[in-house]
């Protein structure tokens, strides 16, 4: 196992009228190489379960385990050795005054403990050009660009090769292809295919896109107010059409679903 | 003349320690961080203690230059974890600092004119080297006036910023100089890749006050005293250092950045002390010069950016008339 969270609970303004129940009581548990897509409208909860995990927030109870350890108190940059994240912004996962090769020095130390050497030397340059050459962007002759200067494309490629090729025990993509156009957005999910089965990553990726969360991924979940309700894998997962999902939450909630981007998004 | 420039020079590569610090905080963390008023002083005043205690010159200096590390450790330690805005986290050690140094100190000024000082000490083996007859033989050979003051100070501070500068250039290419870089770029970015950047901001911000107070150790032994007042404005000169060095010298890389951070310096104390010599302008006016300066630093390079892209347009325009004119003559 390696995520797993038992009983997390989540209640932002507590008490007030604007509470509002972002987990309740969820379980999951992720074996080696899953990857998973989760789907569920505007405010499901998809993003408070990316953060709990991220530990960008400490749920209210419940636990979390990654690689059976305990990291419910341990701080997000603590965290972040395990876990590769790319965020919905393109503009969020790189440093944009500096360079390229910079922006992957600093991704190489993720896992490690970050000493007073040199981040970019002769032999990791030629690593940092090996992993650049399998996005085929011909980001590989440009390791000294200033990273502000790539289109947004480019960059969200870039942030996933940074969030991926340390091999982390979780890769959490949080909408990563929602801010980009249509070709940008077909090309990165390419990309993030090609690189989970390559590193046979453990991911969760949260995703507006109905037809994406089919595509990719071998095991699919829809939330819904703060609650898993609906958990399909394998072969099931395959035959799933946007259709069938459709009328899964309608039989489970006996409502629609209340946003048109969760469709065509 | 020749003399007063000389000085003016002396003085701005010691103040080009302050004005590397003040690009740390500022340009590198974006942490526009006014600790630097009060710490220049901590330097100085700590310093000049240590000395006419009887400690030994090199020993003091590096005790001033550890306590402005602390006392930006403060600053730190009161934005990341205090959670208080960065300017107020800023003011309020400032102010803290008057204080602080006043009971260092033990008296508003501390003087240091009968003391062995850094540069007194080195003197000595200054003399005897003969450097000084050998440098002004060769301005004399170049044809400027005769000059018979010493390269003394000159010469060590030259060395010592410059290897600062070195060691600045090198720390912020390392593992832990590239994620503090990032933490002034893209904090959430480089949280996700496991940095902390409380500490990192703490540690980035204590070591900017650290070289603001060693440039106010040095002074303070230059000048033979230490004020408590010796620090206001301080924030201001150190940051017109940086805006007129990126300005004139460029900043494409840290390395040309932190050379035209000291380019910068040097450039400020020679303007204050030209302008200091037109008449009808009097020290008082110092303040008036600078910001002056600071805004001309930030405004023309936009006028010239902005001139040569309408020159740019302007020929494109008319390349493109002509062409067409071309085409009609041809037809």
């Amino acid at each position: 196992m390696v995520l797993k969270l038992k009983d997390a609970s989540m209640t932002f303004n507590e008490g007030t009228p604007d509470e509002k129940k972002a987990l309740q009581s969820v379980d999951l548990e992720l074996d080696k190489g899953e990857f998973v897509t989760v789907i569920g409208s505007n405010g499901a909860g998809k993003s408070t379960l990316m953060n709990v995990i991220s530990g960008s927030l400490i749920p209210d109870v419940g636990d979390v385990l990654i690689d059976e350890g305990h990291v419910v108190h341990l701080p997000e940059y603590k965290r972040a050795g395990f876990i590769g994240r790319v965020f919905q912004d393109p503009m969020a996962g790189t440093a944009p005054s500096m360079t390229i090769e910079e922006n992957l020095a600093m991704a190489f130390s993720r896992d490690k403990k970050r000493k007073l050497i040199p981040g970019v030397t002769k032999k990791r340059k030629e690593m940092y050009r090996e992993y650049l050459e399998t996005l085929n962007l011909g980001l590989e002759d440009r390791l000294n660009a200033k990273v502000g200067l790539l289109s947004g494309g480019e960059r969200q490629a870039l942030s996933l090769l940074m969030a991926t090729f340390t091999e982390p025990y979780i890769l959490l993509l949080d909408e990563h292809t929602a801010a980009l156009d249509p070709s940008r957005a077909e090309l990165i999910t390419e990309i993030t295919g090609d690189v989970v089965k390559k590193f046979d990553l453990t991911t969760l990726m949260v995703t507006h896109n109905m037809q994406q969360a089919l595509d990719l991924g071998d095991r699919l979940i829809m939330m819904d107010k703060g609650q898993i309700i609906f958990d399909v894998s394998g072969e099931k997962k395959q035959e799933l059409t946007i259709k069938n999902l459709l009328d899964e939450f309608h039989r489970i909630r006996g409502r629609q679903i209340d946003s048109d981007r969760a469709v065509l998004g | 003349m020749l003399i007063s420039l000389f000085g003016a020079v002396e003085s701005g590569v010691i103040y080009a320690l302050m004005a590397l610090g003040v690009y740390l905080s500022f340009r590198i963390l974006h942490f526009p961080d006014l600790t630097v008023d009060g710490s220049f002083v901590t330097g100085a005043g700590v310093a000049g203690v240590a000395i006419v205690g009887g400690m030994s010159p090199i020993l003091a200096t590096l005790l001033g230059a550890f306590a402005g590390f602390i006392a930006g450790c403060i600053t730190g330690i009161l934005h990341t974890k205090g959670k208080i805005n960065a300017l107020l986290a800023g003011i309020l050690m400032m102010i803290a600092l008057y204080s602080i140094n006043l009971r260092l100190m033990g008296q508003p000024t501390v003087s240091m004119l009968n003391e062995s000082t850094l540069f007194s000490q080195i003197q000595s083996w200054w003399v005897a080297s003969g450097f000084d007859s050998f440098f002004n033989n060769i301005i004399l050979t170049l044809g400027a006036e005769r000059f018979s003051g010493t390269w003394l100070v000159f010469t060590v501070m030259v060395i010592l910023t410059l290897l600062v500068k070195v060691f600045l250039d090198y720390f912020l290419k390392t593992e832990i100089g590239l994620a503090l870089r990032a933490t002034g770029d893209n904090q959430k970015m480089i949280r996700s890749l496991s940095a902390n950047t409380d500490f990192l901001i703490i540690v980035g911000i204590g070591i900017s006050n650290g070289l603001v107070a060693l440039s106010g150790a040095l002074i303070g032994q230059y000048g033979g005293f230490a004020n408590v007042n010796m620090g206001i404005g301080m924030i201001v000169i150190g940051l017109a250092s940086v805006i007129i060095g990126e300005a004139l010298f460029g900043k494409r890389t840290i390395i040309i950045a932190t050379l035209a951070v000291i380019g910068g310096a040097i450039v400020y104390r020679i303007v204050v002390t030209l302008a200091l010599r037109v008449d009808f302008l009097d020290s008082g006016d110092m303040k008036l010069i600078t910001a002056i300066l600071v805004i001309a630093a930030l405004v023309t390079p936009r006028i010239l950016q902005a001139r040569r892209e309408k020159k740019r347009r302007l020929q494109k325009k008319a390349e493109l008339l002509q062409r067409k004119e071309g085409e009609v003559h041809g037809a």
